[in-house]
Parts: C-alpha cells; structure tokens; sequence
C-alpha cells in the first residue's frame, strides 16, 4: 500500500544504483545503509535496535568493498538478510517441556494482545501433538474473558479450569496455583495458564503476574506481542522482562500486513527467541515462527533475487528476443502462444513463483484466483486445432470451433474465449514490444509471472550472460520490469517483449518492478 | 487527569531541554546510542535508574536534533512526520535566531499541536436516534471504549441502546452485556450464536426507533483491515443500519501501542466502513501513540476520544492543547 510502496521501491532503487559500479564506494555503502535504516524505521523496528543493526550492515558492507568484491548489491542484500535472520534468533526454537509432567506454560502480555485466542490455538495444536492439555482461566480481569476461554477451550477439545466467574471477581495467583493442582490430580500433561492483559507501567499487576509465576513454576513463559505493535514493543517487552521475565515470545494478528518489526526489536532486545505466530482468527491459524520468512517481511524484499535466477533459467534470451519480433511484426499465432504456455508450466508451479514475490501477501485473493488448470485448458484447445488455424487463427470460423470444442472436450464458448484471449493478448504485446505500456481492463497484475522468452536450453551456466553477478543481477531486475532487451512483461500468462537499448534500469524501470510485485 | 501523563514524552525531552536533568531514565545497557528509550517513568514498576547528571544543555546543537529525532522516533511519528517536524524546528530556529533549547521544546508543541487543531474532534450525534457504529482491529478496545462512552452518554441523561453486532468471536456478546449493564444501557443481542452481524445493528437501531431511545451504539467484530471478506461485512452492516436511520458517527478505535500499521488501518477503514472519527486507546500505558498525526494528515480524521484505562470513567474528549503538551511536555 501508499505508505510502504516507497520502501522496496527505494531500496530496490538504492541496491540498482550499485550496479554500475562493480564495486562498493563507502559512499554507495552509506547511501544504501541510509535506505535500510529508514525501511526498518517504518517497518516499526526500535531505533535503538535500527543503530546496532545498520552499524553491523555498515561494517560487513564496507569489508566486502575493500576486498573488491564483484557483486555488491547480492552481496549487501546477502548480508542484510544474515543479519535480520540472526537477530530474529537464526534457528527455530521448539517448546520446552518438562522432564517430570505437566509443563506449566503461562501467557502473558498487554491488553488485546490476543493472549486467550492463542490459549485455544495452542491446546489444540498440543492436542493434535498427542498432549493432553488444561485451560486456566486466570484472567479474571476483563469482562467475560473465562466464559470466552471456556468457548474456545471447547472448540479445542480441551479441559479448563475455572473455579472463579472473574469479572473483578476471584485471585488469579491461587487460580493458577490450583489450576496446576488440579491437572496433576487429571492427569494432564501440559498446563495452559491464561493470564489478564497488563500494561508495563501498571505496577500492581506486573507484580500480579510475577506471583503467577513464582505460584506455578512454568517451564515457559510466553510473552503475546501483537505484530502491529510499534516502538513501545521495547518499552514493554523490558517491563515484562523484569516484571516476570518470560522463555518466548509469540507473535500475532501476522495475518494482517503489519511489517512486524517489534518482532526483531523484541528478540534482539530481550534475547528471547520468537517460538510460535499466529496467523489469524480460526483455531488452526497457529504456527512455528520462521525466523528466515519474518526478516523477508521486515524489508518486504521477498526472495527477488530467487525468483528473478529461477525465471531466468527457465528462459532463453534468444527464443524471447524471437518472440518478441513475432510480436512487434504481427507474426504471434496461436501456436506460438501454446508454446509459451507450456513453458510457463515448465517453469514450475506458477503460484509458488508469485509466492516468493515481495507483496505478495496483498495479492492472496488473486492468486487463488489465478488457476493452473487453466493452462492445460489452453492447451487441449489449441492442440485441437490443425496447424492452419493455430497460425491464421482468422480461420476459426463457427464449425471450425464447434469441430475443436468437441475434440478438446470444452464448449465453443472456452474456445470462443481462448481466441479472444490470444487477440487481446497478442495486441497487448504488441504494444509491449514497441515500448508501450499495456492496457488491459479487468486484469490484474498478477497472472503474469511474466519473465521472459523461452525455457533455457541446456546452457551450462545459469542466468544472465553478464559475469558479474551484481550487473546480472540488476538486468534480470530489469528485465523483470519489462522495459529492457530482450526482456519483456505484461499481465498475461505468458512472456515477452522487446524493445530495444542496453544500460542502467531507469526510475520507470524500477517503478514497474513495484507494479509487477503488486503494488 | 493533569498529573496522569505516563504518556509523556517529556521524560525523554526533559534532558534535551534542559528540564532538571532528574530524570535520566537511559537504560544502563542502551546499546550503543546515549538517547535514553525507557518510558517515561510515572509508574515503572522498576525504580528509575539513579538520575545520571546530565550537564544541562544550554544551546541548541546537532546532539539536540539527534535527540530530538529519537524522541520522535520513538513515539511512533513515523520517519516522514519525525523528518518534517525536524526540518520545520530547523527553519524556524534558523528564522528566530535562537539557540535556546526552551525555544525549541516550545516550537516543538506548537508545531504538534497546529497539526493536531487543523481537525475538528467534535462528535456529532444530534439525530435521532444518533447511530454510532464503533469499528477497528482485533484486540483494540471497542467494546471496552463502547462501555465507556455509554456510561458518558449516560451521564447526560440520554437513553441509550448498544447492539451486539460481535457475532463472531467467542463471549464477545457476553462482555458487551457486562459493560452494557455497568452503564445502565440497553442491549440488543443476537437471537442465535453466529447470526448476520447486519440483522443485529438492524434489530438495534429498530428497537431504539420503537421505544423514542436517543442513541444507538453498535458493536462489531474485530477485523483486520485486509480480510476483504470482512471488511465486505462491515459496509453491509452499514448499509443495512443506513436504510433505517442516518449514522452520526462510525468511529474507528485505534491502539495507541500501534505503530505505521495504524496508517493502514485507518485508510482502509476510511475506504469501507466511512469512518467520521477516531479513538485513541490504551493510552494508559508508555505507548505515545504519535501515528495518529500521520493518521490525521492522510486521512483527514478527527481524534475524537481518548482511552486512559480499562474502568468505566477512563474515557475523555480530544484536546489537540492537551495532547500536544503531555507529549512534550510544556
Ligand atoms: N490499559 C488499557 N486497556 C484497555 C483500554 N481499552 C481497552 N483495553 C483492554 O484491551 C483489551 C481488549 O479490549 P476489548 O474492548 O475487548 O477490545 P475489542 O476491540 O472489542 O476486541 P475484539 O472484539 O476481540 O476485537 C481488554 O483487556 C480491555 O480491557 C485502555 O484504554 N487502556
Ligand atoms: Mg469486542
């Protein structure tokens, strides 16, 4: 959206602008570094923690300029993203149980956090791990909280324990305290301690929790801090670690499109590991915390680079540069568009491809959207047809399509749709061809994946043909964007273009990136 | 409420301006930066680090803009509002001449609170009945501020009827009805767990229609700005209510704890459910809840109310005078 679509773009634009260079200047390291700092900044991550983070990148940026390395802009990317996926806590860490049952777990967090939701969420998924969990409803605090823990604990198919109404009403240390009587009692295996929402500052009930604490001994204790949280996240995450200390931290609401920087402030900070996310409303929206998918989020760069390798293997420059000639002279037939497609299959599953784009997360709905099956539609058609239509598709009179819709298995009007879609498309990129940008009403930026030209053929060496994999780097970005030779783009399910002219990719270029990412 | 501003911004100002100097609450382990980051120290639960002395400042230098930077930072105004209000206090100390950080810390709450007056936090509810339909995020404090601003109607003497338009997540009918009846208001509640959030806001604003009650209040799920699906629900739910009367005021509930995701928020928000107004809440905390003047600026909403705690009383109006002063502290 609006607010962060200047982020990628800008340090997108600040890794292009090393391109040229081969090699490192300490000033191309500062004016990128400047760009890290301000994406982290309004990604929400804590100044303090943006300091040390961008003081690091600085340094390592630097060594790799004095050793005059080839490839900065991958190599500062690189380094960027080893330092984001250390700080997040490198490893994942699982849940720590106790050697003599029950483990004691107990939440805890600010109000809202989403502390009860993540209780039902975390007994089911004990559950399913064959745990036999306990609900204590210990927060007595906020209205109806025992009766909404009482609900979600059905729907977990889990046991709670909730000898008090709350509503101001019972003491949640002796709640807790028995809570764990009770499941030993039981014979449950795991305790779930649900604890009322505290703000840092609220002495009274910082102490609160630490009884809890001392009351039950957990095995883990695990800070709840909503993604969306932002420079607070370290004031409060401080408070609750010298108010009760805690093992973990969970993060949630990470279903929405916060860019979640209080996470890396808040491992960084307290040097607790991040063990779960929580994903949303429904009970299974619930799992392990990913430190590598979480620093891609925190710069929302997305695997670029993976995707761009991966697209250019899966073309060739040549056939795309052909191509794009059949397009710019109006020689694309339909045969040539069946052959695009069956590249595009080549090139693995489509939706995945668009998964590993920054921005992504905003184009969920169209990527469902966006079916596969289609193109082996596409494909029984046009296989129906004699080599004389797929080239003059102006043939393809009503008999002709009644002959291949029953030879496909589809109706006349799939067929009717696939000509008109080919015509469409093999307008747009015409256009494309010669520069222009396509329009095309009703679709979206997505189905693209649109790369370029052709499937690669058995070439040893993968990718661009620069030897410099900085330079390559930034002309697959470029090429990505669709501006430049022999590049291409466009929102159909293919590729191509054209065009002409070598160099830098331009602000435009780039802009398009963005655009083509679904911004 | 003068004295209850853990909110301040003022404990982290108070060096830079030279305010005393006794409140040097820098974390001993602030990595690498000397800008202290701890909140401000009202009710920490642990003792504030012995004031440091700090060498009061006496002119306005480059540590002063860094500082200056980092306090900002850290209220969460946001890299492009922290940039232009430094750049504003740069020009105009340069037009002043003055190198007096007292200057500064005054230009500073006046630039704050220019900003924050450009709006007008009055609530509108002079139809009758005057439908408020209260909207926002998971966990934001909606049903809890809808308490709150029942009891406050109701100190006015006005009836008033809160809908239970939360038919989703679990007991949320349940708590609605505990503050419903702290505020002495009247509920209308889902016939069956699960119903068409829509029908209840209907069968509300009905019922208030039918016994002359003066304000309706409806309550709705929490959501998250990007489930489309729900969001769809939301501006069904207000056509639905607007087939039966006009709404006075949707206001959207912010979280003061919430950082540049609160842009977001309010812009989607804005777009779907046509949101009058906003809430600031959990302002109790060390939360400084600065977004909201990026809020207001792209989106041209009004602060409407203030949450200051989770019991009955702790809700207040807007006063950009009062909101910029406990911020820097003048
Ligand atoms: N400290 C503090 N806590 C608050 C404030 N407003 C709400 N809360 C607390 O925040 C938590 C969530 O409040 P709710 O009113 O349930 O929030 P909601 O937006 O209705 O939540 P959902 O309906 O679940 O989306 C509760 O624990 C409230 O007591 C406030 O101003 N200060
Ligand atoms: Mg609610």
């Amino acid at each position: 959206m609006a607010t962060f679509a200047s982020l990628s773009d800008r340090l997108t634009a600040a890794l292009a602008n090393l391109r040229n260079k081969g090699r490192l200047s300490p000033a191309d390291v500062d004016a990128t570094v400047r760009e890290i700092r301000r994406a982290l900044l309004e990604a929400d991550v804590n100044l303090d923690v943006v300091k040390q983070f961008t003081a690091a990148v600085r340094e390592r940026a630097l060594e790799a300029a004095a050793s005059q390395a080839l490839n900065p802009a991958q190599q500062v990317v690189q380094i960027v993203n080893d330092e984001l996926i250390s700080i997040l806590g490198g490893q994942q860490r699982r849940l720590a149980f106790a050697k003599n049952p029950p483990t004691v777990i107990m939440l805890a967090g600010l109000q809202g956090a989403g502390k009860t939701t993540l209780a039902g969420k975390l007994a089911r998924w004990l559950t399913g791990e064959g745990h036999r969990p306990l609900l204590v409803a210990a927060d007595l605090q906020r209205p109806n909280a025992v009766t909404q823990l009482q609900i979600v604990g059905e729907q977990a198919g889990a046991t709670v324990y909730a000898p008090e109404p709350g509503n101001g009403v019972g003491d949640p240390v002796r709640v807790a305290e028995d809570g764990v009587r009770y499941a030993i009692d039981r014979q449950h295996d795991v305790v779930l301690i649900d604890t009322a929402g505290r703000l840092g500052v609220d002495a009274d009930m910082m102490k609160q929790a630490a009884d809890i604490r001392k009351a039950t001994e957990p095995d883990e204790v695990l800070f709840v801090i909503d993604a969306m949280i932002g420079q607070d996240a370290v004031a409060t995450a401080r408070a609750f670690q010298e108010g009760v200390d805690f093992t973990g931290v969970v993060l949630t609401k990470l279903d929405g499109d916060a860019r979640g920087g209080a996470a890396l402030s808040v491992a960084s900070v307290t040097g607790r590991p991040i063990i779960f996310a929580s994903t949303g409303e429904r009970l299974e929206d619930f799992e392990p915390f990913h430190p590598d998918r979480m620093a891609s989020r925190i710069l929302d760069l997305g695997d670029i680079l993976t995707l761009i390798e991966q697209a250019q293997r899966a073309f060739d420059e040549e056939e795309a540069r052909k191509v794009a000639e059949k397009f710019a002279t109006d020689s694309f037939t339909l045969e040539d568009f069946l052959q695009q497609m069956q590249q595009l299959k080549n090139m693995g599953s489509i939706k995945k491809m668009i998964g590993m784009l920054p921005g992504a997360r905003g184009m969920r709905e169209q990527l469902d959207n966006f079916d596969e099956k289609e193109i082996v539609r596409t494909e029984a058609i046009i296989q129906s047809m004699t080599p004389a239509e797929r080239r003059n598709p102006k043939l393809l009179n009503g008999s002709r399509r009644l002959r291949i819709a029953r030879g496909s298995g589809m109706t006349v009007t799939d067929v009717n749709q696939l000509v008109q879609r080919f015509e469409q498309a093999a307008k747009m990129m015409k256009t494309v061809a010669k520069g222009g940008v396509p329009q095309v009403p009703g679709m979206g930026p997505v189905p693209g994946a649109s790369y370029r030209g052709k499937p690669q053929k058995k070439k040893a060496t993968g990718g661009s043909r620069s030897g410099n994999p900085a330079k390559r780097a930034a002309e697959n970005a470029a090429l990505a964007a669709g501006k430049k030779e022999p590049a291409s783009a466009g929102g159909s399910g293919f590729g191509l273009g054209g065009g002409a002219g070598k160099g830098a990719p331009s602000e435009e270029d780039l802009a398009a990136l963005q655009r083509l990412l679904g911004r | 409420m003068a004295e209850r501003t853990p909110w301040s911004l003022a404990g982290r100002l108070r060096n830079l301006f030279g305010g005393g100097g006794s409140t040097a609450d820098a974390p001993a382990e602030a990595p690498a930066d000397t800008s202290p980051d701890a909140p401000a120290p009202t009710t920490t639960l642990a003792p504030p680090p012995a004031p440091v002395p700090v060498p009061l400042k006496r002119v306005i230098d480059e540590d002063t803009w860094d500082e200056l930077e980092a306090a900002l930072i850290s209220a969460d105004f946001g890299p492009r509002i922290t940039e232009e209000t430094i750049e504003d206090l740069k020009a105009k100390v340069d037009r002043f001449r003055t190198t007096d950080p007292r200057d500064l810390q005054r230009m500073l709450r006046e630039s704050i609170e220019e900003r924050l007056a450009k709006f007008d936090p009055t609530l509108r509810l002079t139809e009758r009945p005057a439908v408020v339909l209260v909207v926002g995020v998971n966990g934001v404090g909606k049903t809890t501020t809808i308490g709150k601003f029942a009891n406050f109607v109701r100190n006015y003497g006005r009836s008033v009827v809160i809908g239970a338009a939360d038919t989703f997540r679990a007991a949320a009918v349940e708590q609605l009805a505990t503050w419903a009846e702290r505020a002495g208001a009247e509920i209308v509640r889902p016939q069956h767990q699960g119903q068409d959030p829509a029908s209840v806001a209907f069968q509300t604003v009905e019922h208030a229609k039918r016994n002359g009650i003066e304000i309706v209040i409806i309550d709705t799920a929490g959501r998250l700005h990007t489930k489309s699906g729900l969001m769809d629900e939301m501006s069904k739910i207000k056509r639905v209510i607007e087939k039966q009367a006009p709404i006075a005021e949707v206001l959207l509930v912010l979280d003061a704890t919430t950082g540049q995701n609160g842009l977001l928020q309010a812009e989607a928000f804005l777009e779907t459910a046509g949101v009058t107004g906003l809430v600031l809440t959990k302002l109790d905390g060390s939360a400084k809840g600065g977004f909201v003047l990026a809020v207001q600026e792209r989106t041209g909403l009004p602060v409407k109310l203030i949450g200051q705690g989770e019991r009955i009383g702790d809700l207040t109006g807007f006063t950009p005078h009062v909101f910029a002063q406990n911020l820097v502290g003048v």
